[in-house]
């Protein structure tokens, strides 16, 4: 056989694969580990493949690189920015924008939909886009730019994302359908009035039944548009995201079938009319319909794949279109039958008009089956009620009792999750099936994050973090097992109910916490951690000989411990800006105690090698240089990384470097379950690497960007986008809450990462507590902080000026000779500790 | 406590006038007095220099005794058990090595989580409210470095 490239001449079955957006991406993964099939893919596009289910997040500060879905195989070719312009079926070749010739032996179509835009008259003018692609979405950025007025023609779930990217622009925005409702393909009427009445009240006008005729010249802004009904609209920039169409071109010149209304048609097995041909994603048209979202597409992929390799066991049947998510900060789902169109079927609706909650279930007629169901305002029962029509579960007698408040707080009516079969899937974002989730759990994951991390479920939307969460207890309770939290076995209680019954009862010493609610003298587990707790409601100082038996070395002597017994200083050098002066005090101090001096990746300076003794020697000498305490040495908050963000750089949006001295200067001291570090970057380049913080704030030109919960070291975690376009104040007071919500129920040395991912509804939750203070607890928080802030005393300076506290910094109890055990050996110009080898050496 | 111990047990200031001891006879024993009761803070460890061996002791809170076990953490090789957590596991008096966190028995020395490791421990005394430690005889038989 001819090849076209001496590279893939080791594979005897040639796939070419037009089309590199993300159903062409994921098929890529699959098909280039099948042995003997070699993979070339042609992208049209100016970039690799990316993720554009989260394309509107571009505007929120997430780069192109973010959204990118990472590198394809290496046994893959891949062509980018050169598309396919025509299909010989005969010869089996195609033929590239860039005249190339390629031959195939099976052709893949992943050639996705193009945005839909209106006949309308005008619609070619300047600032007038559609919402697809990335480049789309600059040329709309760049439109925003100057303009006051924004409007988006179309209100399906496209239209409101993009809606939401003009509001985050700060423009005055519009959304403009021609349909009586919004989402009417997901949404029935009674939904999507709740939707409309929601998204006015977030600030976006709606005009539904609006046939737009023709867009001119405007006269207080760029544009105007004029409708049918002689109404009309000025606008600086139109966006159109009125639904999408087929791309189906290529497959209609080549003589393949294609549909009516567009859609290359396809079978179970993803072929086409020319079986050498396979059509996959939302170019594809099966059993007369189109699939639009990502899942189906993914399916497709993964049974193109399978068929080649001559594994026919997958078929492709149709996909359940059910969706759930947030639009302008709205939930929204819709499940099967929406509209309650099937033969004989029935509905229950809740309303809520005070809470803006809507709920609709379509049951069949003798009332046991679950049809469909729409959710809007509240969608916790969306994995419930999708299980419960997908396994065609029986319904309880009384079927509305699945949308009425629970106001006791119950999940899933009793015993449901244990009537799911086996292959019931929980997680759809990461196909993960009960049954998984329950072999996970005898295997010994018995907490969310454990089962979490070994199954990967809710670890995608993290919708169905409730539901995993009742086939994990579900799965505990059938095991007998008996979930123990306790702190340890002097405490029958979690840190969490520890830090409530210290702060409720006012309880101040361990003595006193032990003998009301523990037993036994306490040990290394309870102690730090009471210790934590009395730092964190009471803000007393570490050093009380009342606490002095609670705290480890490193917070008993206010410094780390090597492994050597010696200790390390880290003074505080708040945004990582130090004055030359500082500097050269910093280098004096450890030129004349010897201390091995090394940079650290916060920013700061540790100086290692000094014994007990030389610790308030040191400390001296750095507080007269103006130093205080890093509290590099506690669970507390340690630095906040910068980059030298619009002081000096060019690229630079706001002043990072000041921001990140005012919160270390703030949260300086905050004692907490476990270490907290934050970054701020000036701009969206992130050089702070602010997304791999417990808190990251990145500066936007509409303002902060917060992130919280991200993490680097042995288990790394991107941090989540918590809240956008936020002024000082209004970063500061989420900030405060966000740390106090997790000192007060965080579990002991439980990073802000695990700390989220464990908490019942995750991010969502997360943010409902802080931002939109559902649980009002908001003012308490904020007035914790303030008292944390406002007693906070440098730990090393009140140190030295008490003779009392100094008693403890001797290295022997009965003299004062140093400890001459210590070995070191000079190296690179400084002494570190001497290895075992060398001991044996030198002794 | 078990039995066993409180029979070898270091003495309380009540008692330390009068040490009773099964073994080897209080006067066959070289005791090193070291520092003032009051200067050990109790469940506060501190290391005291005895001839040329770094030396742990503990107070605790509610007990007259101080114990006494070899500063050297065998895994970790520095001298650091002084100043490790004092508490109870299972019922036995422990501190946890700051370094990798292993506990070892304040009583007889045993590391709790490696049978095969412990460490040295020192006969106590309190007398006129001072500390002495039995020196060149240990309690146990520590595995020390």
């Amino acid at each position: 056989m001819d090849l076209p490239s001496g590279q893939s001449s080791v594979a005897d079955h040639q796939v070419v694969v037009v089309g590199n957006g993300m159903v062409g991406h994921r098929f890529v993964e699959l098909a280039a580990d099948i042995p003997g099939v070699g993979v070339t893919v042609f992208g049209e596009e100016p970039r690799g493949a990316y993720d554009r289910v989260h394309l509107s997040e571009y505007f929120a500060g997430t780069s192109a690189d973010d959204l990118a879905l990472g590198t394809p195989p290496e046994a893959a070719t891949v062509h980018i920015g050169e598309g396919v312009q025509e299909i010989d079926r005969d010869a089996k070749t195609v033929t590239t924008t860039q005249g190339r010739i390629v031959e195939y032996d099976t052709l893949v179509l992943a050639t996705g939909s193009y945005p839909f835009v209106p006949p309308i008259e005008g619609r070619d003018r300047p600032h007038c886009h559609p919402y697809r692609t990335i480049e789309d979405l600059d040329g709309i950025q760049a439109s925003g730019v100057g303009g006051a007025v924004g409007v988006v023609v179309g209100g399906g779930l496209l239209g409101l994302e993009a809606a939401n990217a003009l509001k985050n622009m700060g423009l005055a925005t519009h959304v403009v359908e021609f349909a009586p409702g919004l989402m009417g393909t997901q949404l029935d009427d009674g939904g999507g009035t709740m939707l409309r009445g929601m998204v006015k009240k977030l600030g976006v006008e709606v005009h539904t039944g609006k046939n737009t005729l023709r867009i001119v010249d405007g006269e207080s802004s760029r544009h105007r548009m004029e409708f049918a009904d002689d109404t009309a609209l000025e606008t600086d920039l139109v966006v159109f995201s009125a639904g999408i169409r087929p791309r189906d071109e290529l497959a209609r010149d080549a003589g393949l079938e294609v549909g009516e209304r567009g859609g290359i048609v396809i079978d179970e097995g993803c072929r086409t009319s020319d079986p050498n041909i396979l059509a996959i994603g939302e170019c594809a048209l099966y059993d007369g319909r189109i699939f639009g979202l990502v899942a189906p597409g993914y399916e497709m992929a993964k049974v193109a794949a399978a068929g080649l390799a001559q594994d026919d066991s997958v078929a492709f049947r149709g996909a359940d279109m059910s969706t759930k998510l947030k639009l302008l900060g709205v939930d929204v789902a819709s499940i099967g039958d929406a509209h309650g169109r099937s033969r004989g079927a029935s509905t229950y609706t809740y309303i809520d008009e005070r809470e803006r909650v809507y709920k609709r279930i379509v049951v069949n007629k003798t009332g046991k089956k679950l049809l469909g169901a729409v959710l809007v305002g509240d969608t916790a029962d969306y994995g419930m009620l999708l299980q419960t029509m997908r396994s065609e579960l029986t319904l309880p007698k009384h079927p509305d009792a699945l949308i009425l408040p629970r106001r006791d707080g119950g999940g899933m009516p009793a015993g449901a999750v244990d009537s799911l079969p086996d292959e019931a899937q929980i997680c759809s974002c990461h196909d993960v099936s009960k049954g998984a989730i329950v072999a996970a759990v005898c295997e010994g994951a018995t907490t969310l994050g454990a089962v979490r991390s070994c199954t990967k479920a809710a670890t995608g939307c993290g919708g169905c973090a409730p539901l995993v969460t009742q086939v994990l207890n579900a799965e505990l309770e059938r095991q007998g097992v008996e979930i123990n939290t306790d702190l340890c076995e002097h405490f029958p209680h979690t840190r969490q109910e520890l830090y409530h019954l210290v702060r409720a009862r006012g309880i101040t010493t361990f003595a006193e916490l032990i003998e009301k609610h523990g037993r036994g003298r306490g040990c290394d587990i309870c102690k730090p951690a009471a210790a934590s707790i009395f730092a964190a409601c009471w803000n007393d100082h570490v050093l009380r000989p009342k606490h002095a038996p609670l705290q480890d070395t490193n917070d008993h002597f206010l410094a780390n411990m090597q492994k050597n017994g010696t200790y390390s200083i880290v003074p505080r050098v708040a945004g990582g800006e130090i004055t030359p002066d500082k500097l050269i005090a910093l280098g004096q101090v450890a030129k004349k105690y010897d201390l091995y001096t090394k940079i650290t990746g916060g920013q700061r300076i540790d100086l290692f090698g000094a014994q007990v003794h030389e610790l308030p020697l040191i400390w001296r000498e750095l507080i007269d240089a103006g130093f205080e305490t890093g509290h590099a040495y506690g669970k507390a908050v340690r630095t906040v990384k910068s980059c030298v963000g619009s002081t000096w750089c060019r690229y630079g949006v706001l002043d990072s470097v000041g921001m990140a001295i005012h919160i270390e200067n703030r949260y300086k001291g905050l004692r907490a379950p476990h270490k907290l570090k934050f970054a701020v970057s000036g701009c969206t380049r992130e050089c702070a690497e602010a997304q791999s913080k417990d808190v990251g704030v990145i500066a936007t030109e509409i303002g902060w960007n917060l992130y919280v919960c991200g993490n680097g070291g042995m288990r790394p975690r991107h941090a989540d986008l918590f809240a956008t376009g936020l002024d000082d104040a209004t970063l500061i007071q989420l900030i405060d809450r966000f740390l106090m919500f997790y000192v007060r129920t965080a579990d002991r040395l439980q990073r802000t990462s695990v700390w989220m991912e464990n908490l019942e509804g995750g991010l969502d939750y997360l943010k409902s507590v802080v931002i939109d203070d559902s649980l009002g607890l908001a003012a308490g928080l904020e007035a914790e902080m303030a008292h944390v802030i406002d007693t906070y005393k440098c730990e090393w300076k009140a140190a030295i000026e008490d003779e009392e506290k100094l008693q403890r910094f001797r290295t022997f109890v009965n003299s004062n000779r140093t400890d001459d055990s210590l070995v070191f050996v000079r190296e690179r110009g400084q002494r570190r500790p001497a290895f075992a080898d060398e001991l044996a050496v030198e002794v | 406590m078990n039995a066993s111990s409180s029979a070898n047990a270091p003495c309380g200031p009540e008692e330390g006038e009068t040490p009773s001891l099964q073994g080897p006879t209080a006067d066959m024993i070289d005791w090193t007095p070291v520092c003032s009761l009051d200067a050990l803070i109790p469940d506060v460890g501190v290391r005291a220099l005895v001839g040329e061996e770094q030396v742990a002791l503990f107070r605790l809170s509610g007990l007259g005794e101080v114990f006494a076990i070899d500063a050297f953490d065998p895994f970790s090789k520095a001298p650091v058990l002084s100043r490790g957590i004092v508490g109870d596991l299972n019922g036995q008096l422990v501190v946890a090595s700051p370094i990798f966190k292993q506990h070892f028995n304040l009583e007889t020395g045993s590391c709790l989580e490696d049978a095969a490791m412990s460490v040295r421990t020192y006969q106590t005394r309190v007398v006129a409210g001072r500390v002495e430690i039995a020196s060149g005889l240990s309690r146990g038989n520590g595995e020390g470095r």
